[in-house]
């Protein structure tokens, strides 16, 4: 499979005066032509910092780069030149954040907002920019006259199709959304949902979804990996996370979810708070709040390891290494 | 009980005067609450349910309409003849960033309600008391010093919930009180709420825009769109049988995270929520909706029916 | 908390200088007549040694009429000071009651008000100045009052606008529903979260109304002669700036270095209560 996106053993750290925030620890991923990869986790799990190294745009200082390497069709990110990086920014590689309120200029129409990069990336004429940018506007499902009109005429589903329009207007070979849903209403979110599987689907396009809604990674990815503490924990097909979930804190997240339990029931949530990045615990960062752990968690960060010899299926917990271990919930299953 | 319900609101109504015009913020909403159930509000940004909390709490001044609590009509009330009353009604914040005074420790906090309302005298009782709404509600005693922006956001939720509960309410207004929490950590807020209804036999109105979670917490659930109430329902029942076309497509819009066989096929409604402003005389929802008739859903807009016993829908077409 | 703002603040190099010479200034004011004689040291003239330059017995040198300069300007720091701070904190009072309530209750009070401030504001502070003191008379007090109007209306529309964002935040709402009056919510939540720009303002407007003053005096509407105000000895060397140009230089530096401190105090300040700095 030809691959768009490679990411092998990133580190990233954002060194203060006063701490070394260990954001990223080492996570390989690789996403494959037309492939959409969702990457999940909680709030200060490292996803967001994992997108901007892709652009390599992690803020300097205090964000560093410590190791290594991000292969973007092809071309090594990190290797790359001031120059060679704004030409890929937005032609190789675009980006959708979650804010479709701020993600826009309030004092530029919506045409000319999606015509710039086209003008800027393409060399366009700021005539043939426009012309592109009204059929981008068909594209994400918006009439063309509304080209003229300024984001404050746009409700906020609205404003998300037109960052699409933007983010999609040059071709790129990477899309990296970053929660694009969670700011919108959950029937306007089904219809941007729906969009952006379909634009995937038809262009020659593999996207990275950022976000923490498992509902969302069902209903869009393909593969996806669950970050915690700036580390991979599982990764593999949807099918095989959500079918076949292997590590605890994967399966503490599908038992914080509501809406699969029966009315009255507790919910069980993970107990315990993220740790702090600043000052991760030895081994595994999961072990405190693990109801599996044992004192060999502490001893070892785990690696991931292919669960079953599977080729898609991967696992970084060191419980498996005891025999006969399994989750309490593929225990019930079956 | 059935005849002593704890609240009832009468055709609760609150318009705001726009640039644009009228907004309908909140039309003709009515329902009846028994003590130590919880009513779940939802809908969409917009549609009235954080409005419609506000007015109950009377945060907002009503346009008309009645509420009437544990017998008493409280819809005319002052500001000042409301202090009273703020004891029996409380309120947890959807922010749990900005819900807090900044310069405020967490004693001083969950503590300024007591004090305020003369409920214990004596400084060593006040602090007593704090521990202990602070051990109720799951925070460490060590965090008894220290200001809100230490903390994460699941614990300043439940600094929020002690204040609530540091008066001994009868009802607290939820508002949207975990979705600015991780899932984790929300799941762990709503087993607290939960645990504390059971003990305390508190009364919840509970808004929110996530179904999943009212499905869990509620025993009636209201779902409002454009400032009415467009069906209403024990939770089982709207969860198994909806009728009303809007929340059938706001059931189905849910992400589920399912994948595989069992996973339901979704039904995506078109058109975007406008605001309630210069409303014509019919369905809200027409718009949007995927079968409406023509001479019947646009000749007015269809009040609440009892189409099944306790199960009340807004729709003229349904029978 | 406050310890944590005093712990940015020191580590602050100009705000520590800025400090330094105000307590030297402070402590120069309360032990200046304890040193010397008003009557004899400070107002009575000795035209045999007028315009001498500075030397070991008279450290600045002395004015037109052979009164002592170090002596002069180190009483005149109690005027500078007293006028300062009495027409700032004068102006505080008024300026933030005035601001909370244009800002608390908008509407048409707000209107009222700050229509009213803006009139106020679009005077120039010397011209208003010179127009109540002509009106009220000068005097000491006369002129703290005129000088404490510019710095009410400064404090007015600073108030507002914070009063303004955070009436509007969740745990003023969260006061309300807990059953507490306004004018509680007002004093005790409202206001100490508007605490870092009035703090600010305070240290620049010192300076501002130091510079006044000495403007006012300079016109010889201010602090009335002999007193030794600084803008008054600045007024009073400006004939002599050929021959004896110390009696300007040393009263100009004494207002420079304290406006200059009082701005890196500001300055300091206003970064160790910037909650985005916090950790």
């Amino acid at each position: 499979m030809e691959l768009v996106l490679d990411i092998k053993d990133l580190v990233v750290h954002y060194e203060t005066e006063d701490a070394d925030v260990a954001a990223v620890n080492g996570i390989s991923l690789a996403i494959g032509k037309k492939r959409t990869l969702g990457l999940v986790g909680e709030t200060g799990a490292g996803k967001t910092t994992t997108a901007l190294s892709i652009m390599n745009l992690v803020p300097d200082p205090p964000g560093v780069i410590k190791n290594g390497s991000i292969t973007l069709a092809g071309n090594d990110v990190l290797a790359m030149n001031d120059e060679q990086l704004e030409a890929m920014r937005g032609n190789d590689v675009a980006m959708i954040f979650q804010d479709p309120m701020t993600a826009l200029n309030p004092v530029m129409t919506v045409g000319e907002q999606i015509a710039e990069s086209l003008e800027l990336h393409q060399n366009m004429t700021p005539e043939e920019a426009l012309e592109k940018a009204k059929e981008m506007l068909k594209l994400v499902g918006i009439a063309e006259t509304r080209a003229y009109d300024y984001p404050h005429q746009f409700s906020g589903g609205m404003k998300q199709r037109v960052v699409i329009a933007i983010a999609l207007a040059c071709s790129p070979k990477l899309l990296i959304a970053d929660e694009p849903t969670t700011a919108l209403d959950v029937t306007i979110q089904a219809q941007v949902l729906e969009l952006m599987k379909d634009l995937i689907n038809n262009r020659d396009m593999a996207m990275l979804l950022i976000t923490h809604s498992l509902g969302v990674v069902a209903e869009v990815c393909d593969d996806m990996a669950v970050m915690y503490a700036g580390r991979i924990v599982e990764k593999g097909t949807v099918d095989d996370v959500f079918n076949n979930m292997r590590h605890p804190y994967t399966e503490g997240l599908f038992n914080s979810l509501p809406n699969l339990k029966e009315q009255g029931e507790m919910l069980e949530p993970i107990k315990g708070l993220m740790p702090d990045p600043a000052d991760l615990p030895p081994g595994c960062a999961f072990a405190p709040r693990c109801p599996y752990a044992t004192e060999a968690c502490t001893a070892a960060v785990p690696e991931l390891e292919s669960v079953d010899g599977s080729a898609t299926h991967f696992v970084a917990c060191q419980a498996y290494s005891r025999p006969g271990f399994a989750l309490r919930r593929n225990k019930d299953g079956k | 009980m059935a005849n002593n319900p704890l609240l009832v609101i009468e055709n609760l109504t609150k318009y705001f005067n726009t640039a644009a015009g009228q907004l309908h913020a909140v039309d003709g909403v009515s329902f009846t609450l028994e003590e130590g159930k919880t009513l779940g509000i939802v809908g969409e940004s917009g549609c009235g349910k954080s409005t419609t909390g506000r007015c109950i709490l009377k945060l907002i001044e009503p346009t008309s309409g009645k509420i009437i609590f544990q017998g008493n009509d409280i819809t005319k009330l002052s500001r000042r003849e409301m202090r009273p009353l703020r004891q029996k009604m409380q309120m947890v914040f959807q922010d749990p960033f900005s819900s807090l005074d900044p310069r405020q420790t967490v004693m001083q906090l969950i503590s300024e309600p007591i004090i305020e309302h003369n409920l214990i005298k004596g400084k060593e009782a006040i602090e007593a008391r704090t521990l202990e709404l602070m051990r109720t509600v799951g925070l460490a005693e060590r965090y008894v010093n220290v200001y809100p922006h230490e903390l994460d956001g699941g614990r300043r939720q439940r600094i929020g919930i002690a204040r609530a509960l540091a008066m001994n309410p009868k009802i607290i207004v939820c508002d949207e009180p975990v979705s600015a929490l991780d899932v984790s950590i929300q799941a762990q807020i709503l087993n607290l709420l939960k645990q504390l209804q059971k003990d305390l036999g508190l009364t919840y109105i509970f808004i929110t825009h996530d179904l999943s979670v009212v499905k869990y917490f509620s025993d009636d659930i209201a779902v409002m769109y454009m400032g009415t109430m467009v069906e209403k329902a024990p939770a089982s029942v709207l969860f198994k049988n909806p009728l009303h076309p809007y929340t059938k497509a706001l059931l189905s819009a849910i992400p589920l995270p399912i994948v595989g066989k069992d996973k339901p096929k979704r039904q995506v409604i078109k058109g975007e929520i406008t605001a309630p402003i210069n409303l014509p005389d019919a369905c809200r929802f027409m718009k949007r909706c995927d079968c409406p008739v023509a001479g019947v859903c646009d000749k007015g807009n269809p009040v609440l029916r009892e189409l099944e016993p306790n199960h009340f829908v807004a729709c003229s077409c349904l029978k | 908390m406050s310890q944590e703002i005093w712990h940015r603040l020191i580590k602050n190099k100009g705000a520590v200088i800025g400090m330094t010479f105000l307590a030297l200034l402070v402590i120069a004011a309360v032990v200046s007549p304890f040193i010397f004689d008003y009557e004899k040291d400070v107002i009575n003239q000795n035209l045999a040694i007028k315009l001498q330059a500075p030397s070991a017995q008279h450290w600045f040198g002395t004015d037109e009429y052979g009164r002592d300069l170090f002596a002069r300007v180190m009483y005149g720091s109690r005027y500078s000071i007293a006028i300062s701070v009495g027409s700032v904190g004068f102006g505080l009072i008024v300026g933030t009651i005035l601001g909370s309530i244009a800002g608390f209750y908008g509407g048409y009070w707000d209107s009222i008000i700050m229509r009213g401030v803006d009139i106020f504001y679009s005077i120039p502070n010397i011209l208003k100045a010179v127009v109540i003191v002509s009106m009220l008379g000068t005097s000491t007090f006369n002129l703290i009052i005129a000088l404490a109007v510019s710095c009410a209306t400064n404090y007015a529309r600073i108030v507002r606008a914070s009063v303004m964002t955070i009436r509007d935040l969740e745990y003023v709402e969260s006061s309300y529903a807990m059953g507490l009056p306004t004018w509680k919510i007002i004093l005790k939540h409202i206001l100490p979260n508007c605490l870092s720009p009035i703090i600010v303002q305070t240290t620049l407007l010192i300076g501002t109304t130091i510079i006044a003053a000495s403007s006012l005096s300079f016109l010889g509407i201010g602090v009335p002669a002999p007193a030794p105000e600084w803008g008054a000895l600045l007024s009073g060397g400006r004939s002599y700036i050929r021959i004896a140009s110390h009696i300007c230089i040393i009263p100009g530096l004494a207002i420079m270095f304290t406006v200059l401190a009082l701005n890196l105090l500001g300055d300091g300040l206003r970064d160790a209560l910037d909650p985005k700095l916090k950790k």
